[in-house]
């Protein structure tokens, strides 16, 4: 470090400082420093979300299942925006549905990759005969539109949490195994893996110390992108009423059960855009994680828009 | 063989075999039923041999190849069985068949795609070539934002924005003109009327796949006009929209076509989520209905048809940019 600060500025001094490397979190405070503003509003929607989250139980002011009087009460002091169907305070339903959603969004996420990511860096790294077993298998699940298989799989597993967090992992693990095969087939052949392989080093830790931090920023961009895709599926089937069930508060099923207050927009507008509050809940999230994962690539990968 | 012929019968050979490795699965689904659903079918007081005697119409006793040939050999001839509801534990049977189930929604459904499909494929040509003409103008950024966010939302929250803006506000009265919100359009509806209540399903699917379709289309052309040929045209001094419609659109119709067929199957899974908003007598409510009362026979009916009008479309799609590949047209 120089000392220019007391006896002004000296070209010796700067020659002669030693090359410091900027540590992890300097770079991190640089990088979130040069981040264009559609990416703080990301970061900051994301944050309040998972605050929001977190501390469910101290910010709602009533239980996520208790039971008011009044059914499709006004929006008044008491409840913030109103009660539900049967009288729930429907402010508390939406801070549970921010737990509730998002938590199972998150975790049939990491699942999809661990189940997807695993066998995407077996198959580029094995070749042969079991990557081909493995991708036309993909192929095939590929080929009917995931919501559908999802619906199919519910009607014959039933919809339980858990049946609902492995049905989408399965099926999103997928797109998450093309995506690991693409980008780590091009790692796979670099020398240093081939001497790790000759090393005698174990497919496990090949995985883990050569290949996975190669992978890393556009796995991490596409787990961004995932969980939007996971949260938007999980919010349409507890919306078409084979998602999540009751009393747990989601935003899906929350839309679907509030629906019918939108035909009174014209004699109350509060009213009428109480059932939009958890749909733009959802809207508004998917829309931050895309502003980040958006000015991620850029500036992990030096990705350029077309103009 | 002329080179396009053998690799599209290559890729229909490709798409039949993944067309009969995905009936295999919808046929599996029911293997994997727990063994007792027979009593939930027909209630708790089902005597043994209501239950024997339904295990044995669903071929149970048959081993899994044998009752996988019979379903798939029923379902080409048209015969997708008969539902689980409507049976009773006293051995009443009362239950439907799934063609009569199925066939006019069908209908509907493949109404509404088309009508959704015919608004906006021309359309996002339109919104992606006028985007690419004038580009990085203030409509060229315009268009861009408002498709990105059409992109980010759920279809439920646009179809809800629709309801409340022209159905329950109403804000188009000045002009005559109230949306109903439920499309429980019937076959003996005059064209209009059909027409006038699946409008705002209809702009609810425009709205969603318009999006992709106007990105596409401009990224195209946009990267063609980087080529060598098209500043020679330009240098020609043609106007630019000749450029772009004359020269640069014909090389741009593969990815275009293909974006175009694969937005055509996503209207396959947007169906189903637009159709339970409106309530329209579709397919895609007949399934969500079928997966709350676990009808397994109706949900693999609808299941095989949304998956294979996938299959086809993405085929299709396969097979159009092969075709339109000026370099396997003219092989040297």
């Amino acid at each position: 470090m120089s000392t220019a600060s007391d006896k002004g500025y000296s070209a010796a001094d700067e020659v002669g400082s030693v090359l410091e490397q900027r540590t992890r979190w300097q770079r991190v405070k640089l990088a979130l420093k040069s981040a264009p503003i559609s990416a703080w509003f990301g970061m900051v929607i994301v944050f309040a979300y998972i605050v929001v989250a977190l501390f469910a139980p101290f910010i709602a002011p009533y239980a996520e299942d208790q039971i008011f009087a009044v059914p499709f009460g006004p929006w008044d002091s008491d409840h913030l925006v109103g009660t539900d169907q049967i009288g729930r305070d429907i402010f508390t339903r939406l801070i549970y549905g921010a737990r509730n959603t998002m938590g199972i969004a998150f975790a049939t996420t990491l699942l999809a990759f661990v189940i997807g990511g695993g066998f995407g860096l077996a198959a580029a790294i094995s070749g042969g005969w079991i990557d081909q077993i493995l991708s036309r298998f993909v192929d095939v699940l590929m080929a009917i539109p995931s919501l559908i298989f999802a619906l199919m799989l519910l009607a014959v597993f039933g919809s339980s949490i858990f049946n609902i967090i492995c049905i989408i992992a399965v099926l999103d693990s997928t797109r998450v195994f093309r995506l690991t095969r693409a980008v780590s087939m091009n790692v796979v052949v670099m020398d240093y893996l081939e001497a790790a392989k000759l090393r005698g080093e174990k497919l496990n830790w090949i995985m883990i110390h050569e290949i996975l931090p190669n992978i890393l920023p556009p796995m991490v961009a596409e787990f961004g992108l995932r969980f939007c895709f996971v949260f938007l599926t999980i919010a349409s089937l507890s919306f078409l009423g084979v998602g999540i069930q009751p009393p747990t508060a989601d935003w899906g099923s929350m839309v679907r059960e509030n629906a019918s207050l939108i035909q009174f927009a014209q004699y109350d507008i509060k009213a009428g855009i109480t059932p939009l509050l958890p749909a733009g809940a959802i809207a508004l999230l998917v829309v931050a994680v895309n502003f980040i994962v958006d000015w991620f690539l850029h500036t992990t990968s030096g990705l350029k828009d077309e103009h | 063989m002329h080179p396009i012929i053998s690799t599209v019968l290559k890729r229909l050979g490709l798409g039949l075999l993944t067309l009969f490795f995905v009936s295999i699965i919808i046929f599996s689904s029911v293997e994997m039923l727990p063994g007792d659903f027979g009593e939930s079918v027909l209630g708790q007081a089902a005597t043994e041999e209501t239950v024997a005697a339904f295990r044995k119409e669903l071929g149970l006793d048959k081993p899994a190849y044998q009752r996988y040939f019979d379903w798939i050999g029923a379902v080409a001839k048209g015969d997708l069985g008969t539902s689980f509801s409507g049976r009773a534990a006293s051995g009443v049977d009362r239950s439907r068949r799934v063609v009569d189930l199925v066939v006019p929604r069908l209908k509907n459904t493949l109404f509404l795609a088309v009508m959704a499909a015919v608004i906006a494929v021309p359309l996002s040509l339109i919104l992606g070539i006028t985007a690419a003409l004038f580009r990085n103008s203030f409509y060229d950024r315009s268009v861009n934002a408002f498709t990105l966010i059409s992109i980010s939302l759920p279809d439920f929250f646009v179809a809800y924005l629709l309801i409340l803006f022209f159905a329950s506000l109403k804000v188009l009265e000045p002009f005559g003109i109230v949306f109903p919100s439920l499309a429980n359009i019937s076959a003996d509806m005059p064209l209009g009327e059909r027409l006038f209540k699946s409008a705002l399903p209809a702009l609810t699917l425009t709205l969603v796949i318009v999006a992709h379709m106007m990105r596409m289309t401009r990224a195209a052309i946009i990267n063609l006009l980087a080529s060598p040929y098209i500043e020679m045209a330009r240098l020609k001094g043609i106007s630019k929209f000749k450029v772009i419609v004359h020269h640069a659109l014909p090389n741009a119709w593969a990815p275009i076509v293909n974006v175009i067929a694969f937005n055509l199957a996503y209207l396959v899974v947007g169906v189903v989520i637009v159709e339970v908003v409106f309530v329209y007598p579709g397919i895609g409510q007949l399934m969500v209905d079928a997966v709350s009362t676990r009808d397994i026979p109706v949900v693999q009916a609808c299941a095989l048809i949304f998956a294979a009008t996938y299959i086809l479309l993405n085929l299709l799609a396969d097979v159009v940019s092969i075709a339109s590949n000026p370099r396997l047209l003219h092989p040297r």
